[in-house]
């Protein structure tokens, strides 16, 4: 086996049975998974989940009550300081000092971070190309700019030494729809080279990006796969939408519908009604076959199509089902 | 221990770019040069008996030390651990203790700074009065010397309390209250003691070396005779580290 075989072999996160509990509130209960170098993997989970609770263990803030943390290899909790050196971090809510300027500021991290002293001005002029900051913010006091900048600054810190592992806490916060169309295409061209690991709210802004999910909740990992594999596991029925003149009992026999109800949103000049249709997720048919059956029994067919559950649909099933088991 | 000067530059930076320091600067050399002022008009009229201006100077350095300590150390952790930067600082691979270096040295370098300029006032009055009045007591450089010692001195503590003040809190207006209050007790509590009769407990009498040795006057006393001891470079230096390891801890445990 090579040398570099052996490297990329080692996860660049490994969390084993983490534990973490405040007074009587355990935050994070029995949590492992890993994250591959070259990874992005999402962190799903309602609020109090213990993402967050989970991302300042890795970061070697927070000291876990059990289990172990390790960033490449290495122990967060004994040996921190050499874990910090293979990590970028941007916290929640993202705290800077108000009163130096954007250059100081990464120029004085990039410091701590140790990046080379030769390095430094190159580095920090790369990070903030790459999250464009370079023309209007550098020579800005941090203070004075706005979320989306803020924000932007603490994605360039977490960059800057080039760590092996990227954590980013809601990194998208605050961002306006092409600050986040250009941190999206940031954290894509880090694939295959670093491992990342994000949490957001933002459901489908972590479908766009990752490779693979956890969804995390009550302090327990309670699902964990590619959105493909999420779906199967939590997606039980399929629904589709037809915009026919078929009266309901028609649609429901030909699509064999378990549940039959007209959409939300009608077109007011149609005589056609839209129907959504839940089918069971094991029924196969298709589609062809369904609008012929439809137009050889006489009635029009405007469009007929399967409605994709989204990453909002996996995530509310599979919470959902993490509270049925504790109810 | 990589990273002490980065922090350092840092720090001292911030300090002088935060109006409390000004706020600080100004109120404590308000008051030096008013206590100076003072101790020059009592010396004039022969109120000060055999006590030169310059020692009296000193022994009043306490009135503004609690004022001056809390106002440059309140903010060093209180506000970061407010703010959460004491977070971001401490994920990147540096350690507790230069954080806590860096900080300690930078708000004592700002102490010194403050206190060369508080002597200021005694230097430029003898300057301005040595012709009209001639006399040696003006300006005792032995007394001066050793006053100066005393203060570098007692500052390495006094400022480690008030950055491990800061450390216990995430308020400003807490961190600086504590501060003065610890160091109220350490400046004052070895004066006290001494008034305690242990002489008339045989089982107490022993502790007389001890309240000696904690009263921070009598030090000041010795260093503006110009007696320079070991003892209190002993005291007021394990006090400084045990200060200053026990911010350490405290910061690693919670950021």
């Amino acid at each position: 086996m090579s040398a570099d075989s052996e490297v990329s072999a080692v996860p660049a996160i490994e969390v084993n049975h983490l534990n973490k509990t405040f007074g009587n509130y355990r935050a994070v209960a029995d949590v492992s998974f890993t994250v591959m170098p070259g990874e992005i993997v999402g962190f799903l989970g309602p609020n109090g989940a213990g993402k967050s609770t989970t991302m300042r263990i890795l970061a070697g803030l927070t000291q876990a009550d059990s289990g172990n943390a390790s960033l490449c290899g290495v122990p967060v909790a004994t040996e921190s300081l050499g874990a910090k050196r293979h990590l970028g971090y941007m916290p929640e809510n993202n705290p800077l000092p108000e009163e130096l300027r954007v250059i100081e500021y990464l120029r004085w991290r990039a410091k701590l971070k140790n990046v080379p002293r030769k390095k430094i001005s190159e580095r920090v002029e790369a990070v903030m190309r790459a999250c464009d900051l370079a023309r209007k913010a550098r020579r800005k006091l941090i203070g004075t700019l706005s979320k989306g900048f803020r924000q932007r600054v603490g994605i360039a810190d977490a960059l800057l030494s080039e760590p092996d592992v990227i954590i980013l806490d809601e990194p998208t916060i605050g961002l306006d729809p092409h600050q986040i169309l250009g941190i999206r295409a940031l954290i894509r061209s880090l694939r295959e080279r670093k491992a990342v690991l994000i949490s957001s709210h933002i459901l489908p802004e972590i479908e766009n990006v990752c490779d693979r999910v956890i969804i995390i909740n009550g302090g327990r990992i309670v699902a964990s796969g590619t959105p493909a594999e999420l779906r199967r596991e939590f997606i039980l029925s399929r629904t589709f939408s037809v915009e026919t003149n078929a009266p309901e009992e028609k649609v429901s026999e030909i699509l064999g519908a378990e549940k039959l109800v007209p959409a939300e949103t009608q077109r007011e000049d149609s005589e056609l009604k839209i129907w959504d249709a839940t089918v069971p997720a094991d029924r196969e048919f298709s589609s062809e076959n369904v609008v012929a059956a439809l137009v050889g029994a006489g009635f029009k067919v405007r469009e007929f199509r399967e409605k994709r559950p989204s990453l909002e649909d996996i995530f509310i099933a599979a919470t959902k089902r993490s509270y049925d088991i504790k109810e | 221990m990589k990273h002490f000067l980065t922090i350092f530059k840092y720090e001292l930076r911030i300090l002088f770019i935060s109006p409390a320091t000004y706020v600080a600067g100004t109120i404590f050399l308000a008051l030096m040069g008013g206590l100076y002022w003072l101790a020059l008009q009592r010396s004039a009229v022969g109120a000060l008996g055999d006590a030169l201006p310059v020692e009296v100077y000193f022994q009043l350095f306490f009135v503004p030390l609690l004022i001056l300590v809390p106002l440059i150390t309140m903010r060093s952790f209180a506000e970061e651990r407010r703010t959460g930067t004491l977070g971001a600082l401490m994920t990147t691979p540096t350690s507790a203790l230069s954080i806590v270096l860096g900080k300690f040295f930078a708000a004592y370098a700002l102490y010194i700074f403050l206190w060369g300029l508080a002597l200021a006032f005694p230097i430029s009055a003898w300057f301005m009065l040595k012709d009209l009045y001639p006399d040696p007591r003006l300006l005792a450089a032995g007394s001066l010397l050793g006053g100066a010692i005393f203060v570098a001195l007692s500052g390495l503590l006094y400022i480690a309390v008030g950055i491990l003040a800061s450390s216990l809190t995430r308020s400003m207006l807490v961190a600086g209250l504590l501060s003065s209050c610890i160091l109220f007790i350490l400046v004052v509590s070895g004066g006290v003691l001494q008034l305690l009769p242990l002489e008339n407990y045989e089982s107490l009498s022993g502790l007389r070396d001890l309240v000696d040795y904690l009263s921070t006057f009598r030090h000041l006393e010795n260093f503006s005779r110009g007696l320079i001891d070991t003892r209190p470079f002993f005291l007021f230096t394990s006090g400084t580290l045990l200060a200053l390891g026990l911010t350490a801890i405290n910061i690693e445990s919670k950021a």
